[in-house]
């Protein structure tokens, strides 16, 4: 079918209000933190300041608190994909061998992944108050009364992984739910076979399952650091980085950085956690390729 | 035979006990906030009990109307249902003309969209902030609700496209023939056959607005125009002790979520499985 010009012109139309918005709220943002990223500017003054690469030179090599946010936040990364998603595969496992009441546990795990951070945050900070909170009292009811009035999130030792511990019970039941999904594309015919075959569980698994499993692990893996590495409700609804910023992740600094004024600062800073967090994203897309070939 | 019975049943038991542990490190939080919201303040203080000595039903009664829960509540379901409406009319449109028509640079706007879902962009509500701050829309409902509705567009256009693209042509050209308009056909065919994929997509879009945090807290400065995420840390910030009031305000915030959840679950989960393995 031919289409004349003015068509298209009324075919464009369609487009038009996703288009502006993608502009004006999308693309143009992404260039701007470019932009803002080699100039020193404090949002008010006219005059911005051009410093070139300066600033990343700054983060990169005359900032360890940047790093510390960093390798804070690579902890509860490296927390969420062993322990977090260890567990998330054991459940699914578990669940998918046709146990009775498989619904009912599928709707228990995945509530905490659709409750908010801010949430999520806040109800964890009251279980670990050192005074009121019920953690300490369970544990001095079971005769570790050591923790009395011990304050988990206030003491540099315990915060950072009180709070990894919060993101996990958050984030299992998300990393559960795509793994059964995965799962149960397994064609049953295959366990069959090998039962025949006389392949006992342990077989069974080692030969089918998790072979067949591991392009969606590896989905689950990549969107568990993107999630971890980018973690902000929690922080900040827990311990706003706090004591003395034992618990700041690259996000809460660039926060603190723009709420500081130093917006060329805080957008060099995004550059370069972005681009961390790009070579993780290629990883994805070659994942999902992979996947989707898998499949056909 | 029996052994083998036996054995089944041994494991069975100890899979059951598992799942039913970490059931209960699930829900109990979720107990322990419903609980804790309906003790007094003295109860908080003194005596550490799962269920309240006396149920204070007014505790949210308190924090609907002294601590503006109420409000906060009413601007959350205002971003949500304004937001999601417009995710769904904007994306749709474009989503259909991606799938059916032709116009200029139709593959380039296409793949910059895609772009944008795959690469994640932190931070990037340092230039959103200035952006607002230079169209005179910080600290206001237009200005929250416009990035809400940008967030939203890639993932919904992705979906959608993929959904329309499935759709059999013969019934469009058969409109076409009979004189129908473009918008037409978009409105009264395509749209309603896509009730399954648009009812993801409003599910997902309000869940994600309803417990957006970060742009909120960026944006606003305005307690009246607060969704409740910010309303709570900025009454959590006020009265740091008050631990039933705050428990009240997160079950007020948590309530509507867990109703869409228990009754939307699936389409929650289709959702899940279509964002994991985009790309």
């Amino acid at each position: 079918m031919k289409i004349t010009p003015k068509e298209k012109l009324s075919n464009f139309c369609f487009i038009v209000p996703a288009l502006v918005l993608f502009l004006v709220f999308s693309l143009y943002p992404i260039l701007r933190t470019f932009q803002l990223s080699v100039f020193q500017w404090n949002g008010i003054d006219k005059d911005m300041i051009f410093v070139g690469l300066a600033q990343y030179k700054h983060i990169l090599f005359n900032n360890p608190a940047f790093w510390k946010s960093m390798w804070n936040a690579g902890y509860v990364t490296i927390l969420s994909l062993t322990l977090q998603n260890g567990l998330a595969l054991l459940l699914a496992l578990l669940v998918s061998r046709n146990i009775r009441g498989e619904n009912v546990y599928r709707t228990i795990f995945f509530l905490p992944p659709v409750l908010s951070g801010v949430v999520v945050g806040l109800i964890w900070k009251f279980v670990f108050d050192g005074n009121f909170g019920v953690l300490n009292h369970f544990l001095g009811n079971i005769g570790l009364s050591q923790f009395q009035d011990f304050a988990w999130l206030s003491e540099i030792k315990t915060a950072l992984s009180s709070v990894a511990v919060v993101h996990m019970w958050k984030g299992f039941g998300y990393g559960f739910i795509i793994l059964l999904a995965g799962l149960q594309t397994i064609p049953i015919e295959l366990y069959e076979a090998a039962e025949v075959d006389g392949a006992d569980a342990w077989q069974q698994f080692k030969n089918i399952t998790f072979p067949l499993l591991i392009p969606i692990f590896t989905i689950v893996s990549i969107l568990t650091i993107l999630g971890s590495m980018q973690i902000f409700d929690l922080i900040y609804s827990m311990t706003r980085g706090g004591p003395a910023g034992h618990t700041h992740v690259p996000i809460t600094k660039i926060y603190e950085y723009m709420s500081n004024g130093e917006f060329g600062y805080s957008t060099a800073m995004a550059v370069i956690f972005g681009g961390v967090l790009l070579v993780v994203s290629f990883a994805q897309i070659y994942a999902s390729k992979r996947f989707n070939y898998n499949n056909k | 035979m029996n052994i083998y019975k036996t054995k089944k049943t041994i494991v069975d038991t100890v899979t059951h006990i598992i799942l039913i542990a970490v059931s209960a490190t699930c829900l109990f939080p979720v107990f322990w906030m419903l609980s804790s919201s309906l003790k007094t303040q003295d109860q908080i203080f003194s005596k550490m009990t799962l269920l309240p000595e006396t149920w204070n039903w007014s505790n949210y009664v308190t924090a609907f109307i002294k601590a503006d829960f109420g409000q906060y509540f009413l601007n959350s379901v205002f971003y949500t249902v304004v937001g999601v409406f417009f995710v769904v009319f904007i994306s749709s449109l474009a989503a259909y003309a991606f799938a059916r028509l032709d116009f200029f640079g139709k593959n380039i706007f296409f793949y910059m969209l895609i772009a944008t879902l795959l690469i994640p962009i932190p931070g990037v509500f340092v230039p959103l902030y200035l952006l607002l701050k230079s169209l005179g829309l910080l600290d206001s409902r237009l200005g929250l609700l416009l990035c809400y509705i940008s967030n939203g567009l890639a993932f919904a256009i992705f979906l959608l496209k993929g959904f329309f693209d499935d759709l059999p042509k013969e019934i469009e050209e058969a409109a076409l023939i009979d004189g129908c308009s473009r918008f037409g056909i978009y409105w009264r065919i395509a749209l309603p056959l896509a009730k399954p994929a648009l009812a993801t997509i409003v599910i997902m879009n309000s869940l994600t607005i309803w417990n957006e945090f970060l742009l909120a807290l960026v944006v606003l400065q305005d307690k009246a125009k607060m969704p409740i995420q910010r309303g709570l840390m900025v009454f959590q910030g006020t009265f740091i002790t008050d631990y039933p009031l705050l428990m009240a305000g997160l079950t007020i915030a948590t309530i509507p979520i867990v109703i869409v959840y228990l009754l939307m679950q699936k389409h929650i989960v289709k959702g899940i499985a279509a964002g994991a393995l985009k790309g």
